[in-house]
């Protein structure tokens, strides 16, 4: 029979403390739909999503009632649309973009991610007209999600990639200028992007994957807080047992519902995602967590060391409840989505530059963060190389969603509304970096990269 | 295939049977039962039998959350997989 305090931990865990199935993911080939002729590449593209993702939502919603569990997004992951769209013939990728967004509508998921672009040693056939494309792409769809990897410790970082990116990410918030500047928060710019991440905005579907697949991401930053709150005199390595046996527990939640989707679409399953995802939601905080070990506020002193064990634990905790973890799998820290991160931000307490180092000991990266909106592009790409640098080195995934807020400056709010959250408009420095993205070229692999 | 269902609130006459009334419409059948009630408040966890049922098993979960509603009552209808895959390796 079933434990009664078992029962009733999990229902708390679901009505109080935010526990959720973040998304379900369903990843798509698309390398069977190029074609010369743009059109007909663009009509397969549909064809397939539509088949494929048919019964998607339905079938996560049928999961919800299930199990009594809310399954917050229903996505969709393709192959980057730079390989698909190399071969035609008429270069104007921004039709793919459209066509994504009429199967996303048609298939009533909220995302589609895999407008992407792997760049990361160099620029093959289609690549440039992709990434020149992305501020138009985003601004004329709605759940189409971007990403570009440009470094990876295999290849090192491609600084010419990295100057286009600054450019590309100021030109989409200009270009959506009239609508938050949402652009760029559909805009990923990668260093070792995972081929199967389930997580937007930097979802794409990697070539080496198989030709649909399901991959699940949980949350529960808000189940966390809560055990580690019920234990205000344990020790660190106490509070990192309890973080791990809690990370477990979600994490085999994420395995269930994800083995479950995959029997009823017919699909495999891939991976289970173990990331602590916030939402603005009140006490769905990843910073929340680390106040509640002993930092008066997240972004002070202590905060990295704090971060660096709350993400080892999930691991530790998340691995062995699933069949195959992958992905991104650690914590994240987008600040417009998280308000503990939005308080701390407002209060002074945390900068881009403590920002910049938690990114080194957990997943992701500067994720979210709202800049000025006179930003320079050269600035843009220089934040991106920083940021690229601590992935390669670290052989991690690095990320990095900057949002020029037009017309706004330090201190201004930007409201997104819903997951997205708002942001605080962050200090950034006024020192120029521009002589250095001007030179361009290749940053190469760093010694991490020769292990054969 | 069993299913729980828990049902936590404010204690009331007859909610033992208007919970096993909907689990007998839909041929849902009760295998155990387990409540109390501690200062007014009422919880009880019902362990149903699922593989015969005559609807389909979101019906029941739908029609039992209704009767939550209007008991002022927070009840949930779960499949026994996810306490197992949680609390159990």
């Amino acid at each position: 029979m079933l434990n009664v305090y078992d029962i009733l931990e999990t229902i708390r865990m679901i009505q109080d403390e935010c526990l959720d199935i973040r998304t379900i993911t369903m990843g798509i080939s698309l390398l069977d739909c190029i074609d010369s002729d743009i059109d007909r590449a663009c009509e397969k593209v549909y064809e397939k999503i539509t088949s494929k993702a048919r019964n998607l939502v339905a079938v996560g919603e049928k999961i919800e009632k299930e199990y009594g569990i809310p399954i917050i997004h229903k996505r969709i992951s393709v192959t980057p649309i730079a390989i698909v769209s190399a071969a035609c013939k008429e270069k104007n990728p921004v039709k793919f973009a459209l066509t994504l967004q009429r199967a996303a509508d048609t298939c009533g998921v909220n995302f589609i991610g895999g407008y992407s672009a792997l760049v990361q040693k160099g620029f093959s056939a289609g690549d440039i007209e992709l990434i020149r494309s992305i501020p138009e792409a985003l601004a004329c769809t709605e759940n189409i999600c971007s990403s570009v990897n440009i470094g990876s410790t295999k290849a090192g970082i491609n600084m010419d990639a990295v100057k286009l990116m600054g450019e590309i990410v100021k030109e989409s918030a200009e270009k959506t200028a009239d609508k938050q500047c949402i652009g760029p928060a559909k805009l990923v710019v990668f260093c070792n992007a995972p081929e199967d991440n389930p997580f937007m905005a930097g979802a794409f579907h990697g070539t080496g994957e198989p030709d649909c697949v399901i991959n699940v991401g949980v949350s529960g930053p808000g189940v966390v807080r809560a055990a580690v709150q019920k234990n205000p005199d344990a020790k660190i390595n106490e509070i990192a047992e309890i973080i791990k046996k809690t990370a477990f527990k979600i994490t085999r939640m994420g395995q269930l519902v994800g083995s479950r989707a995959s029997e009823m679409l017919g699909v495999p399953f891939g991976i289970v995602d173990l990331s602590l995802a916030p939402t603005p939601a009140v006490g769905d905080s990843v910073a929340y967590i680390l106040e509640e070990m002993g930092l008066e506020k997240c972004g002070t002193h202590g905060t990295t060391a704090c971060l660096a064990m709350l993400n080892d634990a999930v691991k530790k905790g998340g691995v062995m409840a699933s069949s195959t973890v992958g992905g991104l799998s650690g914590a994240f820290i987008p600040v417009s989505e998280d308000a503990g991160m939005i308080d701390a931000v407002r209060d002074g307490a945390l900068a881009l530059e403590k920002l910049e180092a938690m990114t080194s000991v957990c997943s992701v990266g500067l994720d979210m963060i709202v800049v000025p909106g006179d930003v320079s592009a050269s600035t843009i790409s220089a934040i991106i190389a920083d940021e690229a640098a601590i992935g390669m080195v670290n052989s991690k995934t690095t990320a990095v969603r900057l949002i020029p807020a037009i017309g706004k400056k330090e201190g201004d709010m930007l409201e997104f509304g819903g997951l997205l959250g708002s942001g605080p408009v962050m200090k950034i420095s006024s020192k120029s970096s521009e002589k250095f993205i001007s030179r361009g070229g290749r940053i190469p692999a760093p010694m991490q990269s020769l292990k054969n | 295939m069993r299913a729980v269902i828990t049902v936590i609130g404010k204690d009331n006459v007859g909610i033992l049977a208007k919970v096993s009334s909907i689990c007998s419409d839909c041929n849902a059948n009760v295998i155990e039962v387990t409540q109390s009630v501690l200062q007014d408040m009422f919880a009880m966890i019902m362990l149903v039998d699922i593989s015969n049922m005559n609807e389909d098993f979101s019906v029941l979960g739908d029609k039992l959350s209704e009767l939550g509603k209007k008991l002022g009552l927070s009840i949930h209808t779960m499949h026994e997989d996810i306490f197992n895959s949680m609390h159990r390796i």
